[in-house]
Formats: C-alpha cells, sequence, structure tokens
C-alpha cells in the first residue's frame, strides 16, 4: 500500500472504530438540526423555509467538533514526528487526512441530510439540491478545517480557538450552500451551486500547503 | 535604492520612527482638528439630514480597518518569508488596531443606520462583511495569544492573516451576493465623485487624519514592543 492511502485508511479506521469521532458528528448534526425547531417554533411553513440554511449549520458545526484532533492526536502521541520523515510529503499528508475526514464525516452528513429535510418539511424539489449542495461544499469544510486544525495542533485547548478562527472563513461556504437550496425553492436558478463549486476547488486545492507550512512550523521548534 | 530590510533592522527603526513620530503625530492632528471643524459646519444633506455628519467618522474607520488587514498581511508574508523579527512584530502589533477600527466602523456605522435604515442593525453586505473582518481579526489576537512559544506564534498568525487575506475578497463577494441595501460606490467611480466638495474636503482630511493615527498607533505599538523584548533580553541576561 502507498504511503498516501495508508494515512487515509488509518485515519478513517480511528474514525470509525470505538471512540472515533464520525458516529459522533453525526449524532450532533442530527442533535443541533432537533433544537432548532424547539427554538424557533414548530410551524412548518417556516421550518421548510429555513431547512437548507439549518442543515447546513448543523453540517459545519458537526464537521468543526471532529476537527480539531485531525493533526492534535498524531502530534501528541509522536506519531507525526514519524510519518515526516516518511516519504510522503507533508501536503499530501494534509490532503489524505482532510479527505479522510470528508469520507467520515462530509459524506455521512450529506447522505443523512434528507431525512433531517423530512423532519423540516422541505417540499420534495429541494432535496437535490440540498444533498448537492452538501455533497460539494462540505470538502471546502473539511479543507479550511484542516488548516484550523494544523494550526492549532500543539495548542492545549486548540478545540476552543479552532472554530473561532474558521467560521469566519466558512461564510461563503455556508451562504452558497444555503443559497442552492433556497434557490430550488423558489424556482430560480442563482448560479449558486458553480460558486459553491468553485470556493470548494479552490479551498481543496490550496488547503493542504497551508496546513503543510502550518504542520511544518509546530514540528520545527 | 535603499530596500525596506535596511529599516528591518530593530535598532534603525527605532531612531528614524523616534524620528519621524513627532512629525506624523503633529500632521494627524492638524488633520482630524481640521476634518472635524469642517465636518460639523458642513451644511445639511438635503436627503440625510444632520446625521451625514456621522460619515466623516465612519468611512475613514472603514478605509483604515480595511487597509490594516492588507498591511498586516505584507508584513506576514515578509516574517514568513524573510523570517524577520520586525516583521512579525508589525503584524503583531496591526492587529488589535485594525480590529478597533473596524469595531469603530461597525459602531458608527449603526448609529448612523439607526437614522437611516430605522434600524441599529440591518444585516447588509457591508455591515456583516465588517463583522467577519472583525471576528477574523479577534481570531488571529486569540491565535496568536494561544501560542506560547514567540516564533510559532508569529509564524502561524502570518499563515492565518495570509490564508484570511486570500479569503477576505471571496467573503466580501459572497456576502455582496446574499445580500445589499448599502449604497453602491459613491465616490470613485467613472464621472467623478457624486459627493459634493462640501462633503469631500471634510471627508478626505478625516481619511488624511485617522490614516496618520493609524500609523502614529502602530509606530508607538512597535516601538514598544522592540522595547518590551529588549528589557525582556536584558532581565534573561541579568540572571
Amino acid at each position: 500500500m502507498n504511503p498516501f492511502s495508508a494515512i487515509l485508511f488509518r485515519d478513517m479506521r480511528l474514525a470509525t472504530r470505538a471512540g472515533g469521532s464520525a458516529a459522533l458528528a453525526l449524532a450532533f448534526f442530527a442533535a443541533v438540526a432537533t433544537l432548532v425547531p424547539l427554538g424557533v417554533g414548530s410551524d412548518l411553513k417556516l421550518l421548510s423555509r429555513i431547512a437548507g440554511g439549518v442543515l447546513w449549520i448543523a453540517a459545519v458545526l458537526a464537521a468543526l467538533l471532529s476537527l480539531d484532533r485531525l493533526f492534535q492526536s498524531d502530534f501528541e502521541d509522536g506519531s507525526l514526528d514519524i510519518i515526516a520523515l516518511s516519504p510522503l510529503s507533508l501536503e499530501s499528508l494534509s490532503f489524505a487526512k482532510l479527505f479522510a475526514h470528508w469520507l467520515v464525516t462530509g459524506l455521512p452528513l450529506t447522505l443523512l441530510s434528507p431525512l433531517l429535510g423530512v423532519l423540516f418539511g422541505l417540499p420534495g424539489e429541494g432535496y437535490v439540491p440540498l444533498m448537492a449542495s452538501l455533497a460539494i461544499g462540505t470538502p471546502a469544510v473539511s479543507a479550511i478545517g484542516a488548516i484550523g486544525a494544523a494550526l492549532t495542533l500543539s495548542i492545549r485547548r486548540g478545540g476552543l480557538i479552532l472554530p473561532f478562527i474558521v467560521l469566519p472563513l466558512l461564510a461563503p461556504a455556508v451562504i452558497f450552500g444555503a443559497g442552492v437550496v433556497l434557490a430550488a425553492l423558489d424556482g430560480l436558478s442563482n448560479g449558486a451551486i458553480w460558486l459553491l463549486g468553485a470556493f470548494s476547488l479552490v479551498t481543496v486545492l490550496l488547503a493542504p500547503f497551508a496546513a503543510a507550512a502550518a504542520v511544518r512550523l509546530n514540528l520545527a521548534g | 535604492m535603499a530596500s525596506i530590510f535596511e529599516f528591518a533592522n530593530p535598532k534603525r527603526f527605532m531612531n528614524l520612527s523616534g524620528a519621524i513620530l513627532p512629525w506624523l503625530s503633529i500632521v494627524c492632528v492638524l488633520c482630524l482638528a481640521a476634518g472635524l471643524y469642517l465636518g460639523f459646519t458642513a451644511p445639511p444633506d438635503y436627503q440625510q439630514g444632520e446625521t451625514v455628519k456621522i460619515m466623516f467618522i465612519h468611512v475613514p474607520a472603514a478605509w483604515v480597518a480595511m487597509m490594516c488587514y492588507g498591511l498586516m498581511a505584507i508584513a506576514s508574508l515578509l516574517g514568513l518569508v524573510n523570517r524577520h523579527p520586525l516583521a512579525d512584530v508589525a503584524a503583531k502589533t496591526a492587529a488589535p488596531l485594525g480590529a478597533i477600527f473596524t469595531a469603530l466602523a461597525l459602531i458608527t456605522g449603526s448609529l448612523w443606520g439607526k437614522p437611516m435604515w430605522g434600524a441599529y442593525w440591518v444585516w447588509d453586505a457591508r455591515l456583516t462583511s465588517f463583522l467577519l473582518l472583525l471576528f477574523l481579526y479577534l481570531g488571529y489576537i486569540a491565535l496568536w495569544n494561544a501560542i506560547e512559544d514567540e516564533t510559532r506564534a508569529a509564524r502561524a498568525a502570518a499563515i492565518l492573516a495570509l490564508v484570511g487575506v486570500v479569503n477576505l475578497p471571496i467573503i466580501e463577494f459572497s456576502v455582496d451576493w446574499w445580500n445589499t441595501l448599502h449604497q453602491g460606490e459613491s465616490i470613485i467611480r467613472s464621472g467623478g465623485p457624486l459627493i459634493a466638495g462640501v462633503f469631500l474636503w471634510p471627508l478626505g482630511l478625516m481619511a488624511a487624519g485617522y490614516t496618520t493615527l493609524f500609523f502614529t498607533l502602530w509606530m508607538i505599538r512597535i516601538r514598544t514592543e522592540i522595547l518590551e523584548r529588549r528589557a525582556r533580553a536584558l532581565q534573561l541576561g541579568a540572571t
């Protein structure tokens, strides 16, 4: 097995086995979505209108929940030092890690979203755009999150600071992602899906370099 | 040609900034005084009435807040590429100033919004992107403070600033796309400014005043940080 897929499968196994974060992120996603009607009321007309936005926010929060350990646990037990010595570049390592993170959080969240859409009374024409926007947009969440995770990997309380530095950077993903669903409900085409795709491509392309630079400086000291 | 790196020597920077600082602060005070005087004596706008005068303290704050992020990113790049401590200090000390100017722009903007839009806060594109800018500044400061090792903190914060500067136009665009109630560009546009001269003069003077105020405070903060580091190094040497 080449080093890239070794890291990829290792991270996926760690996330899906006992004590892993994948199932917790999914449960958190459902729990946040459940709290919203309790907060804003049970009016289905309102809920169906805000479903796209709420599910997008819940997905971003759920993805962030599991991000702070992305590099940190490997840093603490020393495996990051070993990996850094391997022929795998830190850029490839960062890409493998963010890809694994997306496979165990972004993808399951996308697959679970129609079920929560039903709970919000999302009209029929909203489901495909909802799933498409999450499938296209959540890689950007993992990518920008990976930069934040790499920057904060040496901070003991990094879990608190990570969402704070990452959330403003994720505003475009939420805006375009929720925009895709709203446009579908109104029967409009506003091009949001293309903008979301562009944002996702750019962040996934650039994030490994920024994350690798951050890992490098943290290993250097 | 003197390169920027000649001033990167802390001692040379201290000498030069010490010489410039009094003059810069005098220019700043003069600009602010003249701008405020002209601003307060400007006639009321035919549409906005007296509230148009908030513009003179609001718009320059927004300009400086954005300029500061650009300068912070340039300093971060120099610090990251050339590994120069002075660039790190410059980036570090710019962030709180940028946060303050952003907060000032938000506060004056919402005070202006009350008579204009009937609410202190509307989810207008520019207000929203400025709120996000404030969070970017605060996140940058938080990251600096969270990492104990100084050089490591400087590099991590520099990467964050650069990621932010790449993302900022995208955030701006996405928020614009999302919603806009705000008036369009009215000063820099083809066909000349739309604002009458009686408003343009105080606005220009206030912009100059805010800009020099920013550079004055920035210089003072950099000098303080350098002296602090020197004092710490002496302390360490004494024990």
